[in-house]
């Protein structure tokens, strides 16, 4: 799964690759993609392969490893080694003959049609798409800050953030108690939180089996609600409170004294995890893309930004209508812009488009779950068509399928990312 | 939808009688009533009713496992979708029975299996008024699909089969018989087959559509 080869130069591989035909003569039309995430890294392969060399394609992302959130949690339970979370973007450059820069986007001129880089480079576009990811709300969650994030972390963007929650996790001492501030709607993977509640738990289960788990959230209910909280009570008995809508807030977090307080009481927590109020990655909004709650906007059956038709926005960033913030949505969401951006560029067939998500999510072992649905654009947003949900009281052997099923999509979309 | 169902006529009402006559065909490999034991396929008795590879002790196909485990108990529609053409169902089941194509055939054979079955009165005498399925009128079959139409759709398959065919929990759909693809796809768009996410995903598909995508992934490279 790993890919290990080390980055391949874009100039050499790319020139050679390149030597396709040019469309009538006239100079290539050039594409930038913003963030080789689920989103980016999707639309970037599929408009390069797709387009057979007709189309210029630029992907800039400052890392060179792309680990997955997705399946971060099982890391954390101990499904799943940190290394298999792991991308990186050769076969883009060597197969696809994309154009990949490591580097940080920081201005995007929409009347030049240019975008920046922290190095210093200016990009040119014919079009341009935007898949940043989140950022967080600064002051959401009083006392906490990004700066933060290292004795609090949110591990909501994969990488060290996650192995810092894990090695905290395994320094914790039986009887402990591990704090998580879950954040409120719209952000990242509905049911991320509560997944990664019941992968803590089977960790603490195992090794300090009189820890305490308490969530402090700013909503009623959550996705997946009753399944989640079945599986805590077969599982992990006792272990799990989860303090809902009602108690008000979080009156302050204490980074430094690793304290909670909230309704007076102040709670030490062993580990505090703090998953703040979302917003679209500020790439976005240094852009304009953004409207006043900080997501983009976007037309449903061409994630064009409803702010600027030569710029597509994907993702978690987005402001769709009905589609969760997933990586399944990003990469469903990419394949429509990769065809409507080379229709607009190329004059290539334009499709209906289509959409659909599937969240799995592990409560124990060989104990899975999904959610899923389909998705049509209507003028004013993407819509929900159909969808499914697993039940309470499933059999064992279809729960151990379903967690199966999550091993081969973890394979599936990470291929249709990355290959 | 109407489409696979709309030129199939009025499904015909079994005679169990002669029902016993057409089962000598299944007798190769399958034993039913009193005593009746595992053979080359499991024995019979109680088949109306029961998950799909629900007999302890008979060494079933993992596709034909994976049905029941996630779903599939045999009814009257199932049991005909399966007699029909044991693939549409069950891929790679090990019932190595090619199908049986004469409906009037397989609602006696199936009136037959329900005398042996402990609850007849859940068990329709007759079968259900609308057709049993997947029934796909021979049209359906013959569309030709358009592989370019096909690419574009498969890029949503693609995020759960991958391309290479490669197959880690969710199953290899490259290189199929352009039939048996048709026909797996219709048995999930029609509930035929128990899985959800792909009942979600056939059942917004149209014929042609379902038709390119057959056409793109038998030859894909
Ligand atoms: C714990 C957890 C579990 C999850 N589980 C699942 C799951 O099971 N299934 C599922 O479908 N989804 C899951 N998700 C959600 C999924 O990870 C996101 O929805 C998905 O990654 C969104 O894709 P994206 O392209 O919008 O953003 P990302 O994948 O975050 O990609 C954004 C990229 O943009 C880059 N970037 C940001 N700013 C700039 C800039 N200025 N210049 C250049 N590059 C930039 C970033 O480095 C990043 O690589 C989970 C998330 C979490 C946190
Ligand atoms: C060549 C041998 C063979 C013939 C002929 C055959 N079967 Fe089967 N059958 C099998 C085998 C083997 C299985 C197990 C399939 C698997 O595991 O995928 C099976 C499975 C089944 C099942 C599923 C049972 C369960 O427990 O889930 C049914 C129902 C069935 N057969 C009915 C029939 C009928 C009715 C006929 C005649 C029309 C027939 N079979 C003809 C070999 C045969
Ligand atoms: C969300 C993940 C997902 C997506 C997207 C998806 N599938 Fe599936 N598919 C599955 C799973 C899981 C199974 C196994 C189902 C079962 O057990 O019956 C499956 C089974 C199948 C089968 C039967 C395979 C077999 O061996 O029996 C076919 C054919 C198929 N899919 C075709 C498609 C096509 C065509 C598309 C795109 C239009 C698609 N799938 C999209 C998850 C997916």
């Amino acid at each position: 799964m790993m890919n290990r080869r080390t980055f391949l130069g874009t100039t050499a591989a790319v020139a050679a690759l390149l030597a396709a035909p040019p469309v009538l003569g006239a100079a290539r039309p050039k594409v930038v993609v913003i963030g080789g995430g689920a989103g980016g890294a999707t639309a970037a392969r599929y408009i390069a392969k797709d387009s057979k060399g007709a189309i210029d394609v630029t992907l800039i992302e400052p890392t060179r490893t792309y680990y997955t959130c997705f399946f971060s949690n099982l890391y954390l339970g101990g499904f799943r080694e940190f290394d298999s979370l792991g991308h990186t973007y050769g076969a883009l450059a060597s197969q696809h003959g994309i154009n990949v820069v490591h580097d940080w986007a920081v201005g995007v001129d929409r009347d030049a049609r240019t975008v920046t880089l922290a190095g210093g480079d200016t990009l040119a576009y014919d079009a341009l798409v935007v898949s940043p990811g989140i950022d967080f709300v600064e002051g959401s969650v009083p006392g906490w800050s990004v700066t933060s994030q290292n004795k609090m972390p949110h591990a909501y963007k994969a990488g060290s953030q996650t192995q810092l929650l894990k090695a905290q996790i395994e320094a914790m001492e039986d009887g402990g108690t591990y704090v998580m501030i879950a954040p409120p709607n719209p952000y990242r993977c509905p049911p991320g939180p509560y997944e990664r509640i019941s992968m803590v738990a089977h960790m603490l289960k195992q090794t300090k089996p009189s820890s305490k788990i308490l969530i402090f959230d700013p909503k009623d209910k959550f996705s997946k609600m009753a399944l989640f909280q079945d599986g805590w009570q077969r599982h992990y008995p006792g272990m799990v409170e989860w303090v809902g809508g009602d108690f008000g807030a979080i009156d302050e977090v204490r980074p430094d004294s690793m304290e909670v307080l909230v309704n007076g009481d102040t709670i030490k927590a062993a580990v505090c995890n703090v998953i703040p109020a979302m917003k679209a990655g500020t790439v976005a909004a240094r852009a304009g893309l953004t409207n006043d709650q900080g997501w983009c906007p976007i037309v449903p059956n061409t994630m064009q930004s409803r702010l600027d038709e030569r710029v597509y926005v994907l993702g978690d960033a987005t402001l769709n209508g009905d589609m969760p913030k997933s990586a399944f949505s990003a990469n469903s969401q990419a394949k429509v812009c990769a065809m409507a951006v080379r229709h607009a560029l190329t004059g290539s067939t334009l499709f209906p488009a289509k959409y659909a998500n599937t969240c799995w999510s592990l409560i124990g072992t060989d104990d899975g779950v999904k959610v899923g649905a389909s998705y049509e654009p209507e003028a004013e947003k993407i819509a929900k068509t159909s969808g499914f949900i697993s039940q309470v009281g499933e059999p064992a052997d279809l729960r151990q399928r379903t967690y199966e099923e999550s091993i081969g999509w973890y394979a599936g979309i990470t291929a249709d990312i990355f290959s | 939808m109407v489409a696979a169902g709309a030129a199939v006529a009025e499904p015909p009402t079994g005679d169990a009688e002669r029902g016993k006559v057409v089962f000598k065909v299944c007798a190769a490999c399958h034993a039913i009533g009193q005593g009746a034991k595992n053979r080359i396929g499991p024995h019979l008795n109680g088949v109306f009713g029961r998950q799909a590879g629900g007999i302890d002790g008979f060494r079933y196909s993992d596709g034909l496992k994976r049905a029941g485990v996630t779903g599939l108990v045999w009814d009257y529609e199932s049991l005909d979708a399966y007699i029909e053409n044991p693939k549409a169902l069950v891929s790679h089941t090990r019932m190595n029975f090619p199908g049986m194509a004469d409906a009037i055939d397989r609602a006696h054979v199936l009136a037959y299996l329900r005398r042996f079955s402990d609850n007849p009165a859940n068990i329709p005498e007759a079968p259900p008024r609308h057709p049993p399925s997947p029934k796909l009128p021979p049209e359906v079959l013959q569309i030709k699909g358009d592989p370019a139409f096909g690419e574009y759709l498969a890029s949503e398959c693609t995020t759960c089969h991958r391309a290479d065919g490669e197959h880690h929990g969710i199953p290899s759909i490259t290189h199929w018989p352009v039939d048996d693809f048709v026909v797996a796809m219709h048995a999930y768009k029609q509930e035929i087959r128990a899985n959800p996410v792909m009942r979600m995903i056939a059942g917004r598909l149209s014929d042609d559509e379902i038709a390119s995508l057959a056409a793109y992934f038998a030859d894909i490279e």
